[in-house]
């Protein structure tokens, strides 16, 4: 799945930045810092925009090109920030059988983004995860702490109404 | 040193403890196929072109990763192991863009040799082009990843030889590709346009942007005056094109061939280089003996200019003001030569053929201009200019050997013909300095300390009553070391030479393309430049400040000395901190 960059603006905090510093500064001469500088980061931030790649690739000395690298070989690195409202829609075998890509795919085209992206005004982020173990009520998605089951695609996408 | 023994397609071989099989081999002399495979920077066993069968061993070996032991039975040329090879080179062909008529790589290209010599059939998969869409179009070098083989030679490249590393590996599996950081096109990307990448594709993924077109088009123009000069490094390689031995000078044939493409006057940077010598040499003994910046570090190389303006601006002071030979070569073309020709400068093309890319970078900068006018208004790489000799149905083989430059700028020292190799420039600036300081001729004009391929040289010469410190580096990842050395006071230097390509320009990244197959067994570096030190040797003009024509153009024309009035108006320039980054933190 390509990796798509981020539309939302950055707006890290000096707090943020300040613990970035002294995580990049307790790993600045182990071998291998870049991987454990990333899930930190990733920690204080929420997702890796341009704007942290590039104070850790100052920070460590490395290139941008391969911190970028890194962050998009590895699934567990987001290139954007989560949604106020985080939407999963569970791919496991029982979903996808009952039709959950469909449900995906209407998502998609209402939000008008791919799977790991996030909406231009921050409020809807989309995932496709695996089974989260609710195959009862299959086709199943998650938005927030909010679980909806049984949906159609029409009955899932009236649902975002109520979160707009 | 230990070694071991073993046995390869059942020939006895003892090799180095530590060795790969394919190190191991070519002692035996077999010769194992490879693709990602470039000596000391990308030995990572990705394409599995190399695979051999080892004896007792689950799968097959990637001879260029895989270490020899003692007792080791290897074989190369089993049937198992051809058929391996052919689905593999099948496979890679299956997502490249095949456009073989016509891609500027045909005929050169390392994944058409071995598809040939493997008797592949290109359409035994169906085709599946990956990221046709990645084209990445700029003013120097042109990234076409639908031809792309993933071998990384680029990335290892920019990394390890230039110290760079603007592209990389993104994304993973199926989804990979090569790129900068954010997929942003180069140009946005903190490249340096050496041209480096371009010298180890095996594929036509990455080559220079063409601008035959409109040297083509200002020759076909009869109201245009259409002159060219050529690097040094030109007429040492040149010939590989044509199928001489790399090393072989053919200056006679290439100013002919540069004549009958049509140019109205073929003359030679070396004598702009001489310019050069003088100016930096003067701006070095001032800044020497009247306490200005030092080091002073040279600045030919508009790779290394770039370099330094992106990561190493706090070095910029220490940059000597000097326009590059070529774009001295382009200034005093729009004035001298078209004044004395009594031409308008208006009418006047200057074209020249160069052993680099960033040359295409550096003729666009806006500095580069004396009173409105463009001091350089094409530039061409070695390879485009023997495209253009094909073109034009030149048979460069039967050209004479006897002609020669004009002479109205076409007479250089040997100073200026080692400009093209690393040590080159700091020789002949050496010369010079050295006799201006001292007023008395050198007995030994070949400064040996600072000559061969080594990434870094340094040595300690006595002018006069002074003692002068020089280093000389070549390929921007050396560079780095020689200046954080300068950075961290480790070392003192009065005078530094940098060049961007390893080796300088006779492996720049304008020059022939050589195969990894060549480039692992021969230094290539080593081998082109002995062309150049050759013809120095063999000349009794071996001094810039000896040329007549420096001479003449300062007493008659520039009516100043070096570094002054005229002479500083029209041969100097100004440099610009760069951002590495499209966004600021």
């Amino acid at each position: 799945m390509a990796k798509k960059k981020t539309v939302v603006p950055f707006n890290g905090t000096k707090e943020q930045e300040v613990q970035l510093a002294a995580v990049i500064e307790k790993y600045k001469d182990v071998q291998g810092a870049l991987m454990p500088v990333l899930q930190e980061a990733q920690q204080i931030y929420g997702y890796l925009p341009i704007e942290v790649q590039i104070m850790i690739a100052e920070g460590l000395g490395v290139s941008l090109s391969e911190v970028y690298g890194v962050v998009t070989f590895y699934a567990q690195f987001s290139l954007n920030p989560k949604g106020q409202y985080p939407i999963s829609v569970c791919m496991g075998t029982a979903c996808y059988v009952k039709g959950s890509q469909a449900i995906l795919d209407r998502i998609q085209r209402k939000l008008g983004i791919e799977v790991g992206g996030v909406t231009p005004d921050g409020r809807f982020s989309l995932d496709a995860t695996r089974c989260i173990g609710a195959c009862g009520l299959a086709p199943v998605f998650t938005i927030g702490d909010d679980v909806y089951g049984k949906l159609t695609p029409e009955e899932a996408e009236a649902v975002l109404a109520k979160y707009e | 040193m230990d070694t071991v023994k073993l046995k390869i397609n059942g020939i006895e071989v003892e090799a180095p403890q530590g060795s790969t099989i394919l190190e191991a081999a070519r002692l035996a002399h077999i010769d194992i196929p490879t693709l990602c495979y470039l000596k000391d920077i990308n030995a990572i066993g990705a394409c599995r072109v190399c695979v051999c069968e080892v004896k007792g061993a689950r799968s097959y070996a990637a001879a260029c990763v895989y270490p020899v032991t003692e007792g080791m039975e290897v074989f190369t040329n089993t049937p198992k192991i051809r058929a391996a090879r052919k689905k593999t080179i099948e496979l890679i062909l299956s997502t490249h863009r095949r456009e073989c008529l016509s891609c500027v790589r045909s005929g050169n290209c390392e994944l058409q040799k071995l598809a040939q010599e493997y008797g592949c059939d290109e359409h035994r998969y169906e085709t599946t082009i990956k990221t046709p869409d990645i084209v990445d179009v700029n003013d120097v070098l042109i990234r076409d990843n639908s031809k792309c083989v993933l071998c990384r030679r680029c990335v290892a490249a920019c990394k390890y030889n230039q110290g760079v590393a603007v592209i990389g590996a993104n994304e993973r599996g199926y989804e990979t590709h090569i790129a900068p950081a954010f997929d942003m096109p180069l140009a946005q990307a903190a490249c340096i346009s050496c041209g480096q990448c371009i010298t180890v594709c095996p594929t036509g993924a990455l080559r220079e942007r063409d601008d035959t077109d409109k040297v083509w088009k200002a020759l076909g123009d009869p109201t245009k005056h259409v002159v060219v000069g050529t690097a040094p490094s030109v007429r040492a390689q040149i010939g590989e094109e044509f199928g001489y031995p790399m090393g072989t000078n053919t200056e006679g044939k290439m100013t002919a061939a540069l004549r009958r493409l049509g140019f109205d006057g073929v003359f030679d940077v070396d004598t702009a280089a001489d310019f050069t010598i003088m100016e930096e040499g003067t701006e070095f003994i001032n800044r020497f003996t009247k306490g200005g910046k030092l080091p002073l570090i040279t600045s030919c190389s508009p790779g290394w200019i770039k370099y330094c303006e992106l990561y190493y601006p706090e070095f910029i002071d220490n940059l000597s003001t000097c326009k590059s030979p070529q774009q001295m070569f382009g200034a005093l073309m729009k004035t001298y030569y078209a004044e004395k020709k009594g031409i308008d400068p208006k009418d006047l093309v200057v074209v020249t053929v160069m052993p680099c890319t960033a040359k295409k970078f550096e003729v666009k900068r806006p500095e580069m201009e004396v009173d409105g006018l463009r001091d350089i208004d094409v530039t061409i790489t070695t390879r485009e200019f023997a495209r253009m000799v094909r073109q034009a149905g030149i048979m460069f083989q039967n050209l004479p050997d006897d002609e020669t430059f004009d002479p109205m700028f076409g007479i250089a020292s040997g100073a200026a013909h080692i400009f093209g190799a690393t040590g080159g420039v700091m020789e002949a600036a050496l010369r010079t300095v050295a006799e201006v300081v001292t007023g008395k001729p050198l007995e030994k004009l070949d400064f040996d300390d600072v000559r061969g391929t080594s990434g870094v040289k340094e040595a300690v010469y006595k002018v006069g009553d002074h003692t002068v410190r020089v280093a000389v580096a070549s390929g921007t990842a050396n560079a780095k070391k020689v200046l954080e050395s300068v950075k961290s006071g480790e070392k003192h230097y009065d005078f530094i030479e940098i060049m961007a390509c390893p080796g300088g320009c006779v492996n720049g990244g304008g020059q022939p393309q050589v195969h990894a197959s060549i480039r692992n067994n021969v230094d290539v570096r080593a081998e082109r430049a002995k062309a150049l030190y050759s013809e120095d040797a063999g000349m009794t003009l071996r001094k810039s400040h000896e040329n007549p024509i420096v001479a003449e153009v300062y007493d008659n024309y520039l009516h100043c000395k070096p570094g002054e009035g005229r002479a500083h108006h029209l041969l100097h320039t100004t440099y610009t901190k760069r951002s590495k980054y499209p966004v600021s933190k």
